[in-house]
Order: C-alpha cells, then sequence, then structure tokens
C-alpha cells in the first residue's frame, strides 16, 4: 500500500503546482513567442492535413478509453452491483425487527482506473460504503468507530430524530458511536460522512446507499446498485474519473450480464462532488423513474434521468432484444472519463 | 604531534596523499550511513512520491499525437493513463510506463485531431497525479526530409542572412559620410544592440523558468552569458594584440553576437511555422527582414575608413588609419556570420525544438550582445576622443534613441 498522504494535502498540491508548471513546457516547444501567435487559428488546412481529418491511418476503430486492468481482488464493481447488506437480523420482544450493523472508517489507497490510486476515507474499505438494505419499520442499529486519523460521521437521510442524524457527536478517531433509530420512509436514501469540509469527506469516499423496502416489498426483479461518483485524483476541485461504482469503464470493459425480458431495478443514486448535476441515460431501451423511491406509481418513462447531488431514483426496465445496450452519463465528458457502461441481454 | 618551529619537516608524499584521501574517504562513509541508516525516514514517512514530468516535445502525425516525456522528478514515475480533451483515450508507451529519474518515454496516442483546434493532452499517474501538455494549433509536425529541409532553410535565408546582407549594401554610403555622422551610425548600433540585448534576455529568462527545475533555467542561461562575455574577451583581446584590423574586428564580434540573436529569432520563426502557424508566415518574414536590416548597418559601422578631418597630435597611433578595403569576400563572411545562425534556427525550431538548447543558446547570445555593446561604445568613444568631441553628444545620443526606436517599431511586425 502507498503511504496516505491526508495529513500533507499541502505539500501534494505544492506539487501539483510543480506539474503544472513543468506540463506547461509543451507551450515552449511551441517556441518563444507562439502563444502569441495562436489566435490566428483558422487558416487554409494543408492538403495533407485535410485528408487526415477525413481518414486516420492505422487509427484503432475505438481507440478511446482506459489502458490495463484493475485489480479486481481488492473491489469488484460486478459483485458491488448486487452485494446488498440486511445487517445482523434478530427479533425484538416486541416483535420488530432489528437489523445491526458494524461500520468502520478507514483510510484507503483505491484503484479508480487501471494503475490510478486514489487515497480514499472508507467505510469498511470500500467505496461505495456496504449497501445497507432493511424494511420500513425495522429498529436500525449501526455501531460506527474511527478506525481512521480525521474525525468522522455517518449522516442517513430519511427520518429521524436530530440526535442520530450524524452531524454530532464527531466522532474522533479511536472513538465509537451507535446510531439506532426506525427505517422509514420506505424509498432509496443516501448515506455519508457530515464533518467538515464536507466536500472533502465526501468525495474522498465517504458514501454509500441506503435502501429502505416498502413493508410489502417491491415486485421481484433483477436487482442493482448504482452510485454515481467521480474522484478528483489531483486534487484541484475537479474530478478526472467519473463511474459508477467507483471504477472507471468497469461496466463497459464488464458488461452486467441480464435476461432478454427479465424486469431490471436500478437503485441509482448521484454521490458525485463537484459538478452540480450528473444524469443516467439507457440506449435502445426506456426505464420508469420511481423518484427517491418514495411512490409505487411511477413519475415517468424515459431514457434520461438528470440528478443533482445527493439525489436518488429508482429506475425499472426490460430489455427487449439480445444484444448490448450502452448506458452513460448524458454528460458527454462524464461518459468520456470513465462514467460508461453495457448491460449485456442474453435470451 | 607537536613539531617544534626550527625543525626542517620532511613530509612523506604517502601522508600528503593520505590527507587528501580522509576527507573522502569520510564523505563516502557519511553518504552510505546516511543512505543505509535513512535517518529522514522521519520526516517523509507521510509525503507524497514528489513527481514532476515534462512534455518536452508534442508531435502531431497523420496517427495522432507523439509526446515525448521526462521525468524531471527525484523519484519515479509510473504513468498510467492517458485523457486528450478530458477523454481517456489508448496509447503506448515506449521504452517503459515506469520513467526513471531522469528518463524519458515517447507516448504514441492514436487520434484523430481537428486541423487548426487545440488539443489538450494530460497524463495522469499512479498516484492520480496530473501533467498536462497542449497541442495549441493541431497541424502536421513537419518531419525532416530534404524537402521540409530547404523550405526551411529558405526560411530561415530570408529572416537572417537577406536582411543581413541588404543592409550591409549600405556601406559604401556610409563610407561617404562626415566623420561625425560616423558616430552618429556606431551610436544608432550600440541602440540596435541594446534592443537585442534586452529582447534576448528577455527571452532566455522566459524560456528558462520554464524548464524543468533540475535543468535551473535561468541561471543556466546566465552562466551562458558570462562565459560568453569571458570568452569573448578574451579572444578579442588576443585579436588586439595581433594588431589585426580593429574594425574588422569588431565588426566580426558584432555579426557574431547578432548571429546567436538570430539564431533565437530563427527557433521563433521555425517552431512557428511548425505548430502551424504557417498563415502568418509571410507577414512574420517580412517583419524579420526589416527588424533584421538594421544589423547589417550595425556590422558595417565599424568598418567604416576614420580619417580624420583635423590634423593629429604627432605620436598618435590609430590601428584604422589604413584599413585594407573589405573585400567582398569579408562582407559574404559577416553577413553569413551573422545571418546563418538563423537558418540553424529554423531548423532546430521546426524539427527538434529543445527548450534546454534554446535556453543555452540564447544566454550565449546575451553575453556576446553584452560584449560587443562594450566593444562599439569603446570604438565611439576613442574615435570621438581623437577628434576632440565629446562622445555621448546631441547626435550620437540621437543615433542610440534611433536605432532603439527602429529596432522598438520594427518589432511591432513580429510580436504579438
Amino acid at each position: 500500500m502507498k503511504p496516505s498522504i491526508q495529513n500533507n494535502p499541502v505539500n501534494r498540491r505544492d506539487f501539483l503546482k510543480l506539474g503544472i508548471a513543468a506540463g506547461s513546457l509543451a507551450a515552449v516547444a511551441a517556441g518563444t513567442r507562439l502563444q502569441n501567435f495562436s489566435q490566428n487559428a483558422q487558416e487554409t488546412p494543408t492538403p495533407d492535413a485535410t485528408q487526415h481529418s477525413v481518414h486516420s491511418e492505422g487509427s484503432h476503430p475505438d481507440p478511446s478509453g482506459v489502458v490495463g486492468e484493475v485489480d479486481l481482488s481488492l473491489f469488484d464493481p460486478t459483485h458491488f452491483l448486487t452485494d446488498f447488506d440486511w445487517g445482523n437480523e434478530s427479533t425484538l420482544p416486541d416483535g420488530r425487527t432489528l437489523r445491526e450493523w458494524n461500520v468502520v472508517a478507514l483510510e484507503k489507497e483505491i484503484e479508480i482506473a487501471p494503475g490510478v490510486w486514489f487515497p480514499a476515507w472508507t467505510y469498511n474499505g470500500q467505496v461505495p460504503g456496504p449497501t445497507f438494505r432493511c424494511r420500513q419499520g425495522d429498529l436500525l442499529r449501526v455501531h460506527f468507530s474511527n478506525g481512521s486519523t480525521h474525525p468522522h460521521t455517518i449522516h442517513f437521510h430519511g427520518i429521524h430524530a436530530p440526535g442520530m442524524d450524524g452531524i454530532t457527536p464527531v466522532v474522533n478517531p479511536g472513538e465509537s458511536f451507535t446510531y439506532e433509530f426506525e427505517a422509514r420512509p420506505f424509498g432509496l436514501h443516501v448515506y455519508h460522512c457530515h464533518v467538515m469540509s464536507l466536500k472533502k469527506h465526501i468525495h474522498k469516499g465517504l458514501y454509500g446507499t441506503f435502501i429502505i423496502d416498502p413493508p410489502q416489498g417491491r415486485p421481484p426483479a433483477h436487482e442493482m446498485v448504482m452510485v454515481m461518483n467521480g474522484f478528483d485524483s489531483n486534487f484541484d476541485n475537479e474530478n478526472e474519473v467519473y463511474a459508477v461504482n467507483t471504477v472507471a469503464f468497469h461496466y463497459a470493459r464488464h458488461p452486467i450480464q441480464v435476461k432478454v425480458g427479465e424486469p431490471i431495478r436500478v437503485y441509482l443514486s448521484n454521490m458525485t462532488e463537484f459538478d452540480l448535476i450528473n444524469s443516467f441515460h439507457l440506449h435502445a431501451g426506456m426505464f420508469r423513474v420511481y423518484r427517491t423511491g418514495t411512490n409505487l406509481e411511477h413519475f415517468e418513462l424515459t431514457d434520461n434521468i438528470v440528478l443533482g447531488q445527493g439525489e436518488r431514483h429508482v429506475l425499472e426496465f426490460t430489455l427487449e432484444y439480445p444484444g448490448q445496450y450502452m448506458f452513460h452519463a448524458h454528460q458527454s465528458e462524464f461518459a468520456e472519463l470513465g462514467w460508461m457502461g453495457f448491460f449485456e441481454a442474453s435470451q | 604531534m607537536i613539531v617544534e618551529k626550527d625543525q626542517p619537516v620532511s613530509k612523506p608524499r604517502s601522508i600528503s596523499t593520505l590527507g587528501f584521501l580522509i576527507p573522502l574517504a569520510a564523505l563516502g562513509l557519511l553518504v552510505f550511513l546516511f543512505t543505509a541508516t535513512n535517518p529522514l525516514a522521519l520526516f517523509r514517512s507521510d509525503l507524497p512520491p514528489l513527481e514532476s514530468l515534462s512534455f518536452d516535445r508534442i508531435k502531431v502525425t497523420p496517427a495522432g499525437f507523439e509526446v515525448s516525456l521526462i521525468n524531471s522528478g527525484p523519484e519515479p514515475v509510473s504513468v498510467t493513463q492517458v485523457t486528450i480533451d478530458d477523454a481517456y483515450w489508448q496509447y503506448q508507451i515506449s521504452p517503459s510506463a515506469d520513467i526513471p529519474r531522469f528518463g524519458k518515454a515517447t507516448l504514441t496516442i492514436p487520434y484523430q485531431w481537428i486541423v487548426g483546434e487545440p488539443h489538450a493532452i494530460r497524463v495522469i499517474t499512479s498516484t492520480g497525479t496530473t501533467f498536462d501538455g497542449e497541442v495549441p494549433i493541431a497541424t502536421l509536425t513537419p518531419t525532416p526530409g530534404g524537402r521540409e529541409f530547404l523550405a526551411y532553410g529558405l526560411l530561415g535565408l530570408y529572416v537572417g542572412v537577406l536582411p543581413v546582407g541588404l543592409g550591409l549594401l549600405w556601406y559604401p554610403t556610409m563610407k561617404r559620410m562626415g566623420r561625425r555622422w560616423l558616430g552618429f551610425l556606431l551610436a544608432l548600433t550600440v541602440g540596435l544592440l541594446v534592443f537585442l540585448f534586452v529582447d534576448t534576455l528577455l527571452e532566455a529568462l522566459e524560456i528558462g523558468a520554464e524548464l524543468p527545475g533540475i535543468f535551473q533555467g535561468i541561471p543556466l542561461a546566465l552562466f551562458a552569458a558570462l562565459l560568453t562575455w569571458l570568452a569573448i574577451m578574451a579572444v578579442s583581446s588576443r585579436q588586439g594584440k595581433k594588431g589585426g584590423s580593429r574594425g574588422l574586428v569588431v565588426a566580426s564580434l558584432i555579426a557574431l553576437s547578432i548571429g546567436l540573436h538570430n539564431f533565437g529569432e530563427g527557433l521563433a520563426v521555425g517552431a512557428a511555422f511548425a505548430l502551424g502557424e504557417a498563415a502568418l508566415g509571410s507577414f512574420l518574414v517580412i517583419g524579420f527582414i526589416l527588424h533584421n536590416i538594421t544589423e547589417g548597418i550595425g556590422i558595417a559601422a565599424p568598418l567604416v575608413p576614420t580619417r580624420s578631418d583635423r590634423p593629429l597630435p604627432p605620436g598618435t597611433v590609430l590601428e584604422d588609419e589604413k584599413p585594407a578595403a573589405p573585400r567582398l569576400a569579408t562582407f559574404l563572411g559577416l553577413a553569413l556570420l551573422a545571418g546563418f545562425p538563423a537558418v540553424l534556427g529554423t531548423w532546430l525550431g521546426g524539427f527538434a525544438f529543445s527548450p534546454l538548447l534554446a535556453t543555452v543558446f540564447l544566454g550565449v547570445g546575451l553575453g556576446a550582445i553584452w560584449q560587443v555593446i562594450v566593444e562599439v561604445s569603446g570604438l565611439l568613444r576613442r574615435y570621438a576622443e581623437r577628434d576632440g568631441l565629446a562622445w555621448v553628444s546631441w547626435l550620437n545620443l540621437g543615433g542610440f534613441v534611433l536605432g532603439l526606436g527602429i529596432m522598438y517599431f520594427t518589432a511591432f511586425l513580429v510580436k504579438f
């Protein structure tokens, strides 16, 4: 594991400036006065160059995307997709179900694109954190302990007493706290750390999905969790990597296997920092949107849904033909920086 | 051991060799201990690796981009991903994605670039650190072939040799001018040179500052200037003793230093054309011709015979009194000396621009120009003293200002 850097943001940033300065050397390659000349860009293309823009010899059919492989033994987004954590289940004297989880905040280097390591802050060593799942009315106990070097909390979305909301107490390194509340209302929620600076604590990886099923449950479906996230690997308050479930282009390289005609349910949330909105666009199909999952009547049928930060929706659809269905953020930039994948439908 | 003062001490040779070796051995031991025990571990246990990657050159090819990278940081760097205009892109890297310190690597990125548009190339390392390069205007980078070599050479001739040669053609006119006007011309030359000095200094500082830290660009430029200045002083004082024509020596020095300056201009022009600034080309070339034509005057000025109008004090020795009339070959040689470096510059700028070399050459030019300013001012002063005139006269000052002014205003044509 690489040395963790969280105590030295200044050092890293200073060093990054160095890198930027070095990078601008390319401008030097332009010669001494060249940046000045570049105002005049509309020159007539040379015959050679025109020919080039029509066809490019020797180029791969699809030369975009990342190079190399991610070590999936550490974190496999395909496994994460359907990994619902129901906690330790027991029955209370009054007949209600009690669910308990142990959550530890840990610092960990995670691989966000092949070979690119991000010094993350994690719940239980993974980003996104575990997908907690329960039914409306269950009593939930989350035993949180802080094994990292910074203060953290868990702030759950939903209805509960303010004292259980993850603002106070702040859980300092080595300390612990148990969050206890009743699961309501049913729907698709998220949880994340709520220690200032919020932006830093969230984007470093302290977030996850929190699903409360309706008492009667939802119709059976092939269910999966998708957390839209991004990583600012050089700490310039912009994301260098976008993804669903952390790893850039993972589902493009490992398409999600589904059956033609089977109902599919995606629990989709947006935990991207720095960018105000993110979106989910499905090719060659349309999905029903259940906004925040809190109503069992669907809101609309569409193939593109925009989510603000912290927003989340349940999507339901079926794929009618065999083959690969692309899905991605309709912000093309996000798609090209990693947030793109495929469903592969087979008979 | 105490040695009495009057006692003759014979130091065996072995002792003095040992005395020389002991500090070296101690140094070796110290370095060994330091690296073995790593006492700094305490300071750096939590530090991120200090990565620094420099874009040395970006070539635009029919298939995409070829980027040469230099690891200018203290630690190895692993290149993991590449984005073009904020999109992850496939690439190949040779010899290895792990670039050792001072190591180089070449990225080959297949890309359908768009003619005339800028493209941003970003390299992401294993730590997520990013390094950015830019293609300001995408157009094919010229590859050195016979035709290109000729074309760039011609370009250099146009901006270097030709204008200097044209300027030298004023020599006969200058010869017919009176004594006072010769002083004016020399002062004008000083004006030109002072402008070139400032211009070259700023350019050297600009490129030097953008070099990767390890090369220490600005000190490099300044030391190159200092060494050049000292070397030229040494050479010219030797020439003086040989009793050659002082005027020709000064003219050659001017030509040499102007040549070094023109080298820098050639670099700029060559790189401009290579990067697709060809639309500006003819304008730029005409600009440089006008800008550099005055350099010819500056070179010719010290060659003008300096017969005095007044009787000389007895015993005055004037080295320029009977100059061998400069031959055509001399003028050709001077024009080449001052102009041909521009050709070399366009070649280098067009085919293999290196910021490091450019910094050194600009530094050399700087030192040369400085020494020439000193020489020409000295000449001006000697002539004036000999003729009993004030050397900072209104006429000479006018010449100086005109020289500065010509360079300043003709530079409008080549600076944007």
